[in-house]
């Protein structure tokens, strides 16, 4: 017992903790620290690599696109559609009331002061990701004259707003500014 | 781990004898599926589809290994290697279609061993942990499924990993950098392509593991059987060698019968057309559906068309889809029947052949049909059935249900008499 005691001793504080109980949390939490840490390299390479990431933008000639119609370009290897509304398109647009839409916006917060007719969206369904159809030439355009994604039965009006379906939000617009009357750069 | 009776092992020879003393791998394989590991006498052949199953992951492992020998997972080529394979390896045509094939079979195989358990309360205690173990494998079998889809880089398969990965984007607040993260991207591109050949080629050997514990769980109480009876005494088995390895083995030859009947003579019946026109991030297909074996699920995610509450539609079909299959996790807690087979329970029986079935079956077929009415609709009954039937009548029909006598033992139920239940008519056997 006296043995014991003289080798204990030394190692006790007044609470009857002992100092290897300091080394072993000390220890093991440097290792869980440590391990933790490794984590991080571990998840972040699945994030966007630089190159993906590195911001492209995109100019675009819109010169051609006569009222009615629509064109395909593309944004961060994405679809973007650009439509010169027609006036009687835009009318249905405006004559939507806004507080009846599941994604309330109107067309003027749509597009941009004066360039009224020009629809700049994403051609991504806000759903699960698919290509509407309805920009290009003899596409179906939904029951509301905009878009439609055959993928799951989502319909977008001529504001590009969504209407009926699955899809939760308007198809999204990005950010662009018109270089002058006919280019329009995307990003 | 087995019964008093089983055979014990006995080492043929010498050097067979050093083995088991050093390492006593054949002792293990004897036990499990040999004539060791004794077996209810009076099993059907929806017994035989565990077997199959590990045969369709061996199947899969060997013609995938090939592949991968040959094939290129970069967006630029990935496309092309798989039509080198199909054009130029030898034999490429055939290890691609077994492949593809092989897969559809394997979920054949296993919806049929998932049903088996239905009818005849698999999951019931004591094989609760198999049941969820088997849940956890057909879960990563669609994650490998559907990765594997995406690697010959075909419209299909592009428009597949959008939508899939689309899922995720649903979740609130962290969704979309998710999905983003998930891709590596802002649209499935080669950093999506490559960690998705690299999560295809090992989960496969994860599910290889899992299985390993299933059948570790399955030798703990043993197999089940058709009258859910537990088995009693040694008349009630037989050891698995001969007997369920020749039951397997002539299950196995009606199987390859068909199996090499879609391979040779219709080897893209179950395929889409589609996905042999190379990925285009620009046009989606106008029809698009995944591979068959996802159908049933898919109808549930596009039958919600309508905000539910505050919770918008699009999470609500997300939700929804994932709680079809996690649903089955609860399903030895929600059927609280003390009587397992089907055969014995003459309600939920109704409900099983009339009611999940004809469910299943909808959503199977709304699944591959356009997202148009009548279809829409459709789905939207068979999916509340479908979720009515797990959570509401299966409880009920446990609690009213009066069940019809059961046998008193597999031996009586298989000769129509059992002597021990004369001789052992005492208190003690209730």
């Amino acid at each position: 017992m006296a043995d014991q005691a003289s080798i204990n001793t030394p190692d006790m504080t007044g609470e009857g903790v002992r100092r290897r109980d300091f080394i072993n949390i000390a220890a093991v939490s440097f290792a869980g620290v440590g391990g933790l840490a490794v984590l991080v390299p571990l998840v972040s390479q699945m994030a966007p690599s630089a190159d993906v990431l590195a911001q492209s933008s995109t100019e675009i000639d819109i010169s051609a696109i006569q009222p009615g119609q629509a064109i395909k370009a593309v944004f961060r290897k994405q679809p973007v559609f650009i439509r010169n509304l027609t006036p009687e398109e835009i009318a249905s647009a405006e004559k939507v009331d806004v507080a009846s839409l599941r994604d309330p916006q109107t067309l003027e917060e749509r597009t941009k002061a004066g360039k009224t007719n020009w629809l700049i969206t994403m051609g991504v369904c806000t759903h699960l990701g698919c290509v509407p159809l309805g920009a290009g030439e003899g596409e179906v355009k939904g029951e509301f004259g905009g878009y439609f994604c055959p993928c799951h039965g989502s319909h977008y009006d001529t504001a590009a707003r969504i209407r009926k379906g699955p899809a939760p939000k308007n198809l999204e617009v990005p950010e662009y500014a018109f270089i002058s009357d006919t280019v329009v750069k995307i990003g | 781990m087995s019964f008093a009776w089983a055979n014990e092992y006995k080492p043929s020879n010498g050097l067979m004898q050093w083995l088991d003393e050093k390492l006593p791998l054949p002792r293990f394989v004897y036990n499990a599926v040999g004539a060791g590991y004794p077996v209810p006498r009076n099993l059907n052949y929806m017994w035989n589809f565990g077997v199959l199953a590990g045969f369709c992951l061996v199947l899969q492992i060997v013609t995938g290994v090939i592949l991968a020998m040959h094939y290129a997972p970069n967006a630029l080529v990935a496309f092309d290697s798989t039509e080198h394979i199909m054009r130029d390896v030898n034999w490429g045509w055939m290890l691609r279609y077994a492949h593809a094939n092989g897969a559809s079979a394997f979920f054949v195989v296993v919806y049929l061993h998932i049903f088996r358990g239905f009818f005849y309360s698999s999951y019931k205690a004591p094989r609760e942990m198999i049941w969820l173990l088997g849940v956890v494998i057909f879960l990563l079998m669609m994650a490998t499924a559907f990765m594997g889809y995406v690697l010959p880089w075909g419209q299909m398969s592009f428009w597949g990993a959008k939508v899939i990965t689309g899922l995720f984007g649903a979740i609130p607040v962290v969704g979309e950098p998710l999905q983003v993260w998930l891709l590596g991207g802002f649209a499935p591109d080669n950093a999506a392509l490559n960690r998705f050949f690299s999560l295809h080629f090992l989960l496969p050997f994860v599910i290889a593991g899992v299985i390993i514990l299933h059948i570790w769980a399955l030798h703990i109480p043993g197999s089940s059987n058709p009258t859910g009876v537990e088995v009693k005494q040694e008349s009630d088995t037989v050891p698995f060698h001969p007997y369920y390895t020749a039951k397997d083995g002539f299950g196995l030859g009606v199987f390859l019968l068909i199996y090499c009947a879609v391979l040779f003579f219709a080897p893209n019946a179950l395929g889409h057309p589609d996905n042999y026109i190379p990925a285009n991030p620009l046009s989606t297909p106008a029809h698009i559906v995944p591979e068959w074996y996802f159908w049933p699920f898919y109808a549930i995610l596009r039958a919600f068309t309508y905000d539910f509450f505050f919770i918008p539609a699009k999470l609500m079909g997300v939700l929804a889809m994932f709680g079809a299959i996690l649903v089955w996790f609860f399903l030895p807690w929600l059927d609280t029947s003390p009587v397992r087979s089907g055969h014995y329970r003459p309600l939920f029986r109704k409900f099983f052949w009339f009611g999940l079935i004809p469910a299943m079956a909808v959503l199977f077929y709304c699944g591959g049909a356009p997202a148009q009415e009548p279809y829409v609709m459709l789905s939207q009954l068979a999916s509340l059935y479908y979720f009515a039937h797990f959570l509401i009548i299966l409880p009920i029909v446990s609690s009213i249900e009066k069940p019809e006598p059961l046998p008193f033992s597999i031996t009586e139920a298989v000769l129509g008499k059992d002597e021990s239940a004369v001789l052992n008519a005492n208190p003690a056997a209730a």
